[in-house]
């Protein structure tokens, strides 16, 4: 059923049941986004897109909020973009963002800076933890979107390996009591790594390649295929820099996969590179 | 105004443990009207009430009846007792000293609603209070007034006591919910909201302690009778909570509309014959407000424009001597450590907010940090998830506006009265 709503001022049309943002997508307009994804239930906790809806005291996710018949909405006040540029800022003051093109991004379009909270102030603090063959885990670049967590869970995987522990500014990603991935449920199925948008979680490969100054995707072209483990047949882009395979993504909006693929499909190939023990 | 006996009729007079004594002093005679009358006058009864929710968030009592009264399949009555902000005392008196009155008016709740699942989530520190309700439910089960036939009417309502573990978070009704359910204690995302899927996926009415035990007295004297104490807008009597530097600190219960300085005066004045230096008004969720505000009269209109809030009735007392920013600096520092770290700007804000008042209560204030306050309190107010990170400025910004300047040494407040605005030191 189709209904209208007003964005700043202009009439959209909008479905039943759609968010905020969705609608704003579909005509054209946009919010900045950090935790959601449009596979994963948006938890709405990075707090990068709110707006103002008319009627509501506090500002209001437009990732999670379900559009309503003469909804007034409004995406350009200075309430909003003082919102944005301040959660934007607090964040990048508090993890290393090397690896997080879009926070980076966001954070330019608002004019942010991180420094005018001083260079004295708490940081996320964690070492790397690099304790299996297939994926390390940087929770110094971790902005708590909650997507692994959901990836790992009831949104796609079922395993329930991930969940936040601890509260606060101390809260962090956890495999229960910060047991190693090797003795956690973990399957390292990677649909984790697929969906952070940080680089916190992130293949052994790349991580590796990136420290010697070796990844470069400029110089990475991908090749679609289909995985050739198993009969579902699922959608493979292999990365694919200097004549072997660094990297294995499916589409996030496959009909198959959603990007999901299981541990062989996203970890099983090194057998074709030239150099097949090499990293 | 004076100080009056409603809430408080039966406390420090009956024995707490005993149904008898509670059914002597008007007890039972509320729920024994509903069971004659019906859920529908309960319902317009309530409405025409003007009853307001007690545990901060002022939510008109009737219309949240009625919404789970109208709510299909089944529903739950939860009885929110966490009582976990710093400075208030209301509930823990009235569970402790009139457990009975809990029990009949989530009783009538049950009725009204149609549930048979109550359960009453009890802050893990009272020990008494919970002990307390655990017998006024087993004598109200025995004597046929709670179980499965509420009284004769045929209806079945039981009580369950939950307690808490100490988490200030699991006060805000969603994460109560997640708490009960042996989830992580972090707020959903609302909606939907609790009356319509609420504890167990349920429809769930949510009322706290204080706001529960206002509907024997509106079964009792209508609508009518309860709106005589009161203003228009903020009907019946308040609890408050006086602590700190008065003559008499403790439970106060007074008409809406009574002047802050009529509460202090109840309380016999600021202590020592000193004078007033500010009041944090709602606790640490709440306010400052400064010795010019005593003619204020403390109701939820009365309260807004100035930016300050009845909250959950708590009145902490500073005098002259007291250390403002010592006390800015203790309620930074508790927001920091409750903040649940789902929401970003709760969880970073806390944290940049503290960081900032330590540097402000030992005098080592920075020029930009007035504007940085500025900055992170409103995107705490506006962005936050839930009331934790809303509220969680509104002292520290209050406290900013009263002594601007911020204090030059470590002896704090009193001094830095007469400080310069971004004073850096
Ligand atoms: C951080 C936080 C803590 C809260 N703690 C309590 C509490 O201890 N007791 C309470 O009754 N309400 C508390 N609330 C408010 C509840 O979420 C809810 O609004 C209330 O229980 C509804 O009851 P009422 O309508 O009778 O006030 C808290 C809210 C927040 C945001
Ligand atoms: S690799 Fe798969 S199973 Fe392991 S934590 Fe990530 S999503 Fe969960
Ligand atoms: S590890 Fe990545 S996906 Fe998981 S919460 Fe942190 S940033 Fe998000
Ligand atoms: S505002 Fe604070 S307490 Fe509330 S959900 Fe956000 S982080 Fe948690
Ligand atoms: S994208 Fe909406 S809150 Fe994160």
């Amino acid at each position: 059923m189709s209904i209208v709503i007003e964005v700043d001022g202009r009439t959209l049309g909008a479905d039943e049941g759609m968010t905020i943002l969705q609608a704003l997508r579909r005509a054209g307009m946009d919010a900045p986004t950090l935790c959601y994804h449009p596979n994963l239930t948006p938890v709405n906790v990075c707090r990068a897109c709110v707006v103002e809806v008319e009627g509501s005291r506090a500002l209001v996710p437009s990732c999670s909020r379900r559009v309503e018949p003469g909804m007034r909405v409004r995406t350009d006040t200075e309430r909003v973009r003082r919102a944005r540029k301040v959660v934007l800022e607090m964040l990048a003051s508090s993890v290393d963002t090397s690896t997080a093109p879009e926070l980076a991004a966001h954070l330019a379009a608002y004019h942010g800076d991180p420094a005018r909270f001083g260079s004295d102030v708490a940081r996320v603090l964690e070492p790397l933890r690099d304790d299996n063959d297939l994926y390390v885990r940087d929770y110094a670049k971790c902005i708590l979107c909650y997507k692994c967590v959901e990836a790992c869970g009831e949104d796609a995987q079922h395993t329930f390996a991930l969940t936040v522990a601890g509260r606060g500014f101390a809260a962090r990603i956890d495999t229960g009591a910060d047991a190693p991935l090797l003795e956690s449920r973990c399957v390292f199925c990677g649909n984790c790594v697929a969906v952070c948008p940080t680089g916190a979680l992130m293949p052994l490969i790349e991580h590796r390649m990136r420290q010697a100054g070796e990844w470069d995707e400029s110089r990475q072209h991908v090749a679609e295929t289909i995985c050739p483990y198993c009969g579902v047949g699922c959608a493979l882009e292999l990365h694919v820099q200097g004549n072997r395979i660094v990297k294995v993504t499916s589409p996030a909006d496959h009909d198959i996969t959603r990007g999901n693929l299981c541990v062989k499909g996203r970890f099983g190939f090194t057998y074709v590179n030239p150099d097949p023990g090499g990293r | 105004m004076p100080e009056v006996r409603r809430l408080l009729a039966r406390a420090g007079v009956a024995d707490p443990e005993s149904l008898e004594a509670y059914r002597s002093l008007g007890g039972y005679a509320a729920l024994a009207r509903v069971a004659e009358r019906g859920p529908a006058w309960v319902l317009s009864e309530l409405e025409a009430s003007g009853l307001l929710g007690r545990g901060g968030a002022a939510f008109p009592a009737g219309r949240k009846w009625r919404a789970v009264a109208e709510a299909a399949g089944r529903r739950r009555v939860v009885c929110n007792a966490d009582e976990s902000e710093p400075g208030t005392f209301k509930d823990r008196v009235l569970m402790e000293q009139d457990p009975f009155a809990v029990v009949e008016a989530m009783t009538i709740a049950g009725l009204t609603v149609a549930a048979e699942d109550g359960l009453v989530y009890v802050r893990g520190e009272y020990r008494l209070a919970a002990a307390r309700l655990r017998r006024a439910i087993d004598q109200a089960e025995r004597a046929g007034l709670l179980g499965a036939d509420v009284a004769g009417t045929g209806r079945a309502f039981w009580i369950r006591v939950v307690r808490g573990a100490g988490a200030y978070i699991c006060g805000e009704e969603t994460a109560l919910f997640n708490s009960v359910e042996g989830r992580r204690g972090e707020p959903r995302n609302k909606p939907p909201f609790p009356t319509q899927a609420g504890l167990f996926g349920d429809p769930t009415l949510v009322n706290n302690v204080e706001t529960l035990c206002n509907v024997p007295i509106v079964v009792l004297e209508g609508a009518s009778g309860f709106r005589r104490y009161g203003t228009d807008r903020s009907t019946g009597t308040k609890l408050f909570c006086v602590s700190g530097h008065v003559e008499r600190p403790g439970l106060y219960e007074v008409p809406f509309g009574t002047t802050l300085g009529e509460l202090l005066a109840l309380a016999g004045g600021v202590w020592r014959g000193r004078r007033l230096q500010a009041v944090l008004c709602g606790g640490a969720a709440g306010t400052f407000l400064g010795p010019d505000r005593l003619d204020l009269p403390l109701t939820f209109e009365g309260l807004q424009p100035v930016g300050g809030t009845v909250g959950s009735g708590a009145v902490i007392v500073l005098d002259e001597t007291a250390s403002l920013w010592d006390i800015v600096l203790r309620v930074a520092r508790f927001f920091q450590e409750e903040s649940c770290g789902q929401c970003v700007p709760c969880r970073v804000g806390t944290q940049r907010q503290l960081e900032i008042v330590t540097r402000l209560a030992s005098g080592r204030a920075r020029p930009e940090d007035p504007q940085l306050l500025a900055d992170i309190g409103a995107a705490m107010t506006d962005a936050s998830i839930c009331g934790l990170g809303q509220t969680a400025a509104g002292a520290v910004l209050s406290a900013l506006a009263l002594r601007p300047g911020a204090p030059s040494s470590s002896n704090g407040g009193a001094s830095a009265a007469h400080g310069r605005p971004g004073e850096v030191v």
